[in-house]
């Protein structure tokens, strides 16, 4: 018991962003279990963390209020965002998506009300490991029990055939705004807690480089089931610790090990232990 | 003021087009992204310091650069790339794999270079004699650079209309299946097409790198995602959309800066190319174009 509290006393940052990290790989991975290659979670976690910073710091909101008031509004944006791209496959999606959240860094850099290129700082940092983890599990469960109801049946159907999907009357238009303003959801949570574990914010938190952490998570574990993307969240969140001692080697051993995992694994680390899932093409 | 402007939007779209016409290039020809392309552009400018530091002249230096960046993209092909399609992943490996890629050749430069902007020590380039034509002023360097860009984008055009290869790569980018019936050899035209993009990626980011007299390790990221956009308003494999594509940016841009909304430029950039996916996903060109150019 000493072990762990002097562990958690020297990790209890890293044990946080690994609860956010994996809240992120969730939020795609819900995107990509629908088949599509939205990559606009960044921009999602960058909206509801403005947001709840603005509400907390501005305008005295309370933080939980802030975080759910905020957590809605990134709901909102992502399914309002569905819209425009419904027409969007593949690639072109995942372009349209990246330039959208181009879109929102570049503006969260020029308002006064975000402050502009240096962010926000001195917000409440009240939003410690448990509720971090709290969160995880909650939307942990949620996606369990919507993977188990006829909804999750026409997720599938999409991502594998599209047109039988429309073919057997699924609604697909429906189907692909509501995985991405679930997405949306998750991210905007990942975001809120984000901007309350941390002392601040800046527009580059929310950049494309963010984004690309997201992706190489959820792709690394395995966009087969939402276990992957955890797993892939963990795994890379707790590696460059795990390879300290390489120093000036790490950055090197991190790009082989993704090569590696893409080329060797290609189910991710996931399907290690799941021979035979079904893989997913997006 | 306004024939300033617009010069400098040239000169600025000249170095964009050269950049995108080696992303759209692989785009056409595989119908993947490759997000290392940026890490090439870094790489070749990196190179293009180091021979010139070594005493070559600055024309050796460019072309001994361009060829490091073509080999190294055939490198990033067979490590990334060939193992995937092998395999017959999707599209979204292929994302993985260059972006492992780019951050082992990010940590390579890093390694060598360290963090410090590096400077081409052959005499002020960004002090070069102006030239006054009527109302517009440039430089030397600008010229030597448009001229450069422009050289190699007829080059490629002509090598993809009139050689050999240039069908071969044609016949891969319209029907990989049907192209190796007929005789061509997939994997090498691969390669070529890898060598062919990359050297031009590169060449652009030597040019950057010239322009600015600065090479450094984060150069690349601007013109990353610029480079999508540049590719999606030509049409995803068309490289004349490119081409096009790269000067309609530059334009942009420099007029977005004459105007005072220089902070809000990308955002202009990325919201021409939100509406144009949008309306018009095959760009204003449409993928055609590659395999009829």
């Amino acid at each position: 018991m000493n072990a762990l509290a002097t562990f958690y006393a020297h990790y209890s940052q890293l044990v946080d962003q690994i609860g956010i990290n994996a809240l992120l790989a969730l939020s795609l991975s819900v995107s990509l279990q629908a088949g599509q290659l939205a990559l606009a979670q960044a921009a999602f976690m960058g909206i509801a963390a403005y947001a709840s910073a603005i509400l907390t710091v501005t305008y005295r909101w309370p933080m939980v209020a802030s975080i759910v008031a905020a957590v809605l509004l990134a709901t909102l944006v992502a399914a309002l965002l569905a819209y425009p791209v419904r027409r969007l496959r593949g690639v072109f999606l995942a372009i349209a998506t990246i330039g959208f959240g181009e879109i929102v860094r570049v503006v969260a850099n020029n308002l006064s009300i975000t402050g502009g290129a240096e962010g926000m700082s001195g917000l409440p940092q009240d939003a410690g490991t448990a509720m971090v983890y709290a969160a995880l599990v909650l939307v942990a469960l949620a996606l369990f029990g919507l993977s188990r109801t006829k909804f999750a049946l026409a997720v599938a159907l999409v991502r594998e055939d599209e047109h039988a999907a429309r073919g057997v009357g699924v609604d697909v238009g429906m189907v692909r705004t509501f995985s991405l303003a679930l997405g949306g959801a998750i991210a905007g949570l990942a975001g809120a807690l984000y901007a309350h574990s941390s002392a601040f914010i800046t527009p580059n938190d929310f950049g494309f480089e963010r984004m690309e952490q997201i992706l190489v998570w959820c792709v690394i574990g395995g966009v087969t089931s939402p276990l992957g993307a955890v797993v892939g969240a963990t795994f890379l969140s707790v590696l460059p610790e795990l390879i300290r001692f390489l120093a000036d080697y790490r950055e090197i051993t991190n790009g082989i090990i993704l090569l590696a995992v893409i080329v060797f694994a290609p189910g991710g680390l996931a399907s290690l232990w799941r021979r035979g899932a079904v893989r997913i093409h997006v | 003021m306004f024939a300033q402007q617009l010069l400098n939007g040239l000169f600025l779209g000249a170095v964009y087009a050269l950049f995108a016409v080696g992303y759209t290039l692989v785009f056409g020809v595989l119908d993947i992204l490759n997000l290392a392309h940026a890490a090439i552009f870094t790489a070749a400018a990196f190179a293009a310091f180091s021979l010139a530091a070594a005493g070559l002249p600055l024309p050796l230096a460019f072309l001994g650069a361009a060829v490091a960046g073509g080999i190294l993209g055939v490198v990033l092909d067979r490590v990334a790339f060939a193992p995937l399609r092998a395999r017959n992943a999707g599209t979204l490996a292929p994302l993985i794999s260059s972006i492992g890629f780019a951050i082992i050749v990010g940590a390579l430069l890093r390694g060598k270079y360290g963090v410090d902007e590096k400077h081409f020590a052959t005499g002020g380039l960004d002090t070069a004699p102006a030239i006054h034509l009527g109302a517009v002023t440039f430089t030397t360097v600008e010229l030597a650079i448009f001229a450069a860009a422009i050289a190699m984008m007829l080059g490629l055009s002509w090598v993809l209309r009139a050689t050999t290869l240039g069908r071969r790569i044609r016949a891969v980018a319209e029907d990989r299946v049907a192209a190796a019936l007929l005789g061509v050899n997939l994997e090498r035209t691969i390669a070529a097409t890898f060598f062919i993009a990359s050297a031009l990626g590169g060449a652009a980011g030597i040019l950057t790198g010239l322009e600015y007299n600065s090479v450094t390790l984060d150069m690349g990221s601007p013109i990353e995602l610029k480079g999508l956009a540049i590719i999606v308003l030509g049409g995803m494999g068309s490289v004349t959309g490119a081409v096009i594509g790269g000067f309609v940016i530059g334009a942009v841009e420099t007029l977005a800066i004459a105007n005072g909304l220089s902070e809000w430029r990308d955002a202009i950039t990325f919201g021409v190319m939100f509406l144009i996916l949008v309306a018009r996903p095959n760009g204003l060109f449409g993928k055609r174009a590659l395999r009829q150019a």
